[in-house]
């Protein structure tokens, strides 16, 4: 077994363990290339069987259209269930992605999450991130454990030892499980080439209508995006390594639009992911802190 | 494509371990730029060199102490191997979370400080990871910029070492002189060690072989779901633990002891021929058998059945052990109740040393006994790792409460008696008397010690060969790893009796002197000992002993000091049925008389 044999075999060995013993699971799903290798995971793991869990995706309503688009294709694709939350007290408040910064992330990604995972009464929730992707993310185990209001305590983490899962929880508690957590960017990528998984074509270079704000080039996706003074749109052959929100994801230049390409600038690239999320290095422990308040 | 490796790197706090794995990875560029420039502005804030450990220590509350809390996991690969390396904190408090990495990891890098060689933190890691089955070590002595890069000073700790790793029956390993700080001998030959030939740290990284000969090879495969999404299909889904199997192989059930044939093979979604170690498959059977998940597939049954083990635990509680409580085991994807019957020493790292205790903590390296409500399907960790791991979960507060590997099997039905030629009669022949156990019990303070003291003297003028054991004295000894529970004081009580018969097969008169306050205890006394047995109760009202109690243990258990003290907040249970009375409020001549009047017959 190679390398990416071996990251299949853990993803699915937990998978299926948290279907095994937990009561009532979800695997959340944003629409990203991650999320598009756990998805192609889960099918491989219950194989002839469908995923015996729905998918949930939470809809800040600022998401690349096409992502939508790619959503809805492959929900009726592979014919899963597909939940989609929206906070709509948020909603009705206008909460966005221009005005609020990061009140925006909290009350539509973090309190969205929250309360989908309360009304369903999810006990464990799958979720795509990875470990090489942030440092405090490099800390965490496979099985993270949160707490009532969703918080993530770091400094008493559950010891997990060898592939010996320990899924109980205490009432109101809840697990966000990571099966892709030992995998790298790069593994990803190669995965999606070996096994031949679709992605949303955002991820592939294209002439597309973008803005240079605060260094990054955010793509103007819809009317909703007001010009600045002074910005103007250019239409530049770009595209994304990470997905997002619209306008909280930066796009860059490429012309990489063949998985091959992707692959040869992965290896080669100089910066990491998450530059090209606006809302991650703000601080630089900001993601620990959200995943304190509950974010995944 | 390249083969991946997992390392744990750990040691004591501050012998540079983050530093090391933030170095190697700044060298070997694969640190991105945005990261650097991250570690450049926060590095400024402390100190004018680079602060390495900054890369790995993600946490909040590591950063502002400056230590390593829990295991970051760090990618990276060269052009000869993927890695996943494990930061271990090296904290005592944290041992449990130095544990997760050594459970995922197939090499421990060992880190030792030049100046400050093999602590007492250093040997707690290097067990547990020895303990865990890791086979292979990189040692790592560090900061030999501190000692100007000496060779004496490298040999120096080299030989300590090597003579620690002979006890410990540790043989494949490499010892590498490194400054992490400095970056000497991290990826290529330091020009400050030219008298250092061997290979730099990454070099044998990347060479290192995992030492797979230990592994075991036979077919076996866990049921971890069975998959029935319609009437037509039942598939048995899971990991092929070792070996391998081809479609069409007769397999046997365990523990059901069926036999059936694989018909489709599936690895994991792609119909295939055959399959092996590691993959995730499903089985699909050619008839409908007793089997669900924790069970298991082979070829043959060379596992162990059994629900009664001697193991190697390490407590990760918050919660000390309670041995009256149960809790969960999990093995593999079984999980059964348990109970913990016995400790049967602490390993104490300091000491180097087996200790007798009564309680344990977090972070304990222990042997125990364990017993599970029912059989289950495992084998001895040594011969096979997969099987013979385990944890145990508090069912009370959900905590993983230890991790544990299977040393040998208990089973009394597995042991016979000896028959030997010289026995009791021959022996108490030679001694010219008849064995017997004269068992006193009462309450305390009741004249159990005196009577008993007075008794042997007796015994002995009329030249009989005597041993008095006597409740105090065992309890300094023989047991002192017991308590006062119920459960202790039941097992204080069986010890002794199995004394007192071995004292009666070498045929001595025995005479004991212990409370055994519960009718039970007795019984079970006198089934041990047989039908030497006399039982001579010493009666004596509790407000007579209380008066006589001139260590005045009867007012610290009425204040509380002493909990389950007999009389006062545990029971006494009067004799039934004893061979003897004796009514110990008359005067102790008188008492002696009456007593010796009495065991004649038995003499």
């Amino acid at each position: 077994m190679d390398h990416l044999d071996r990251l299949e075999a853990e993803a699915i060995y937990i998978i299926r363990e948290v279907v095994e013993e937990c009561s009532n699971p979800v695997m959340l799903y944003s629409v990203g290339k991650d999320s598009s290798v756990m998805l192609h995971l889960a099918l491989k793991a219950f194989y002839p069987e469908k995923p015996p869990f729905p998918f949930l995706h939470i809809d800040t309503t600022w998401k690349f259209k096409e992502m939508i688009e790619f959503r809805d294709k492959i929900s009726a694709k592979y014919g899963i269930n597909m939940i989609v939350y929206t906070n709509e007290e948020g909603l009705k408040n206008n909460i966005n992605p221009f005005d609020h910064s990061s009140a925006y992330t909290d009350i539509m990604k973090t309190q969205a999450l929250k309360q989908a995972l309360d009304k369903y009464k999810f006990t464990a929730a799958f979720g795509g991130a990875r470990r090489d992707e942030e440092k405090s993310r490099a800390k965490e185990r496979i099985f993270s454990f949160r707490d009532k209001n969703h918080s993530w305590n770091p400094k008493k983490q559950r010891c997990e030892f060898w592939n010996l899962y320990n899924t109980r929880i205490n009432d109101n508690e809840s697990i966000r499980v990571f099966p892709l957590s030992n995998w790298t960017e790069k593994d990803i990528w190669q995965y999606i080439k070996r096994e031949n998984i679709e992605v949303v074509p955002l991820y592939y270079a294209k002439k597309r209508p973008v803005v240079k704000r605060n260094g990054n080039l955010i793509m103007v996706d819809d009317e909703r995006f007001k010009l600045l003074p002074g910005e103007k749109i250019v239409q530049e052959t770009v595209r994304f390594r990470t997905l997002g929100c619209y306008p909280l994801t930066g796009a860059f230049k490429s012309n990489a639009t063949t998985l091959d390409e992707i692959i040869k600038e992965t290896l080669e690239a100089k910066y990491s992911e998450r530059i090209s999320r606006v809302i991650d290095h703000e601080k630089n422990t900001s993601m620990e802190q959200r995943k304190r308040e509950g974010y995944f | 494509m390249k083969d991946l490796l997992k390392i744990l790197v750990c040691g004591s706090v501050d012998d540079g371990k983050s530093t090391l794995i933030g170095h190697l990875l700044y060298n070997c560029n694969c640190i991105y730029l945005d990261q650097k420039d991250n570690l450049i502005q926060e590095s400024k804030k402390s100190q004018e060199e680079l602060d390495y450990s900054l890369l790995l220590d993600g946490l909040n509350d590591e950063r502002k102490q400056k230590i390593t809390i829990d295991v970051a996991y760090r990618y990276f690969n060269t052009n000869k191997r993927s890695f996943i390396i494990a930061d271990a904190p090296g904290h005592e408090e944290y041992t449990r979370n130095m544990a997760v990495g050594a459970s995922n990891s197939q090499v421990a890098v060992i880190l030792i400080d030049v100046t400050n060689p093999l602590l007492s933190q250093t040997k707690r890691h290097l067990h547990i990871c020895h303990m865990f089955g890791i086979k292979d070590f990189i040692f790592v002595v560090n900061k030999m910029d501190l000692v100007n890069y000496k060779k004496q000073e490298f040999l120096k700790v080299q030989n300590l070492l090597i003579t620690y790793l002979k006890k410990l029956d540790i043989s494949s390993y490499n010892i590498i002189p490194i400054s992490a700080k400095a970056g000497e001998n991290l990826n290529k030959p330091s020009p400050k060690m030219p008298w250092y030939k061997k290979d730099d740290f990454l070099t044998t990284l990347e060479k290192i072989d995992v030492n797979t000969k230990s592994l075991f090879q036979d077919f076996c495969f866990n049921v971890q779901r069975v998959s029935r999404p319609n009437s037509n299909f039942r598939g048995y889904q899971g990991p092929v633990i070792s070996g391998q199997v081809k479609n069409g192989d007769e397999l046997l059930s365990l523990p059901s002891h069926q036999k059936v044939k694989i018909i489709k093979l599936y690895a994991p979604d792609k119909q295939v021929e055959q399959a092996s170690k590691d993959m995730q498959i499903t089985l699909q059977l050619d008839r409908e058998i007793d089997l669900s998940r924790g069970d298991f597939l082979v070829k043959k049954d060379t596992f162990i059945y059994g629900n009664m083990f001697s193991c190697d635990l390490l407590w990760t509680d918050d919660e000390a052990l309670n041995l009256n409580q149960t809790y969960l085991l999990k093995i593999n994807t079984k999980i059964v109740n348990v109970t913990i019957t016995n400790i049967n020493y602490l390993y104490d790292i300091n000491t180097d040393t087996k200790k007798s205790v009564s309680t344990i903590d977090k972070n304990a390296i222990f042997n125990c006994d364990i017993l599970l409500q029912e059989k289950i399907v495992c084998d001895l960790f040594s011969k096979n790792q997969n099987l013979g791991r385990f944890i145990l979960i508090n069912p009370l507060s959900n905590q993983t409460s230890a991790a544990g590997i299977i040393k040998s099997q208990l089973n009394s039905k597995y042991i016979y008696a000896q028959n030997l030629t010289i026995d009791r009669s021959k022996r108490s022949e030679m001694k010219n008397q008849k064995p017997v156990t004269f068992w006193l019990t009462g309450l305390s303070a009741s004249g159990k010690s005196t009577i008993a003291n007075e008794l042997e003297k007796y015994l002995v003028t009329l030249k009989k060969h005597t041993m008095l054991l006597d409740g105090d004295n065992i309890r300094l000894g023989l047991n002192q790893d017991l308590g006062f529970s119920l459960n202790d004081r039941a097992e204080n009580l069986r010890r002794v009796s199995e004394v007192a018969k071995l004292l009666n097969d070498a045929g001595l008169i025995c005479i004991t002197s212990f409370i055994s306050p519960l009718q039970k205890n007795r019984e079970q006394a006198r089934k041990i000992i047989g039908d030497n047995f006399v039982e001579i109760y010493i009666k004596t009202p509790l407000d007579v002993c209380i008066k006589r109690d001139i260590k005045h243990i009867y007012d610290k258990a009425r204040q509380g000091i002493i909990k389950d003290f007999t009389g006062i907040s545990s029971p006494f249970e009067e004799p039934t049925n004893p061979e003897i009375i004796v009514d110990n409020t008359k005067p102790l001549p008188e008492v002696m008389n009456d007593l010796i009047t009495k065991i004649e017959k038995y003499l």
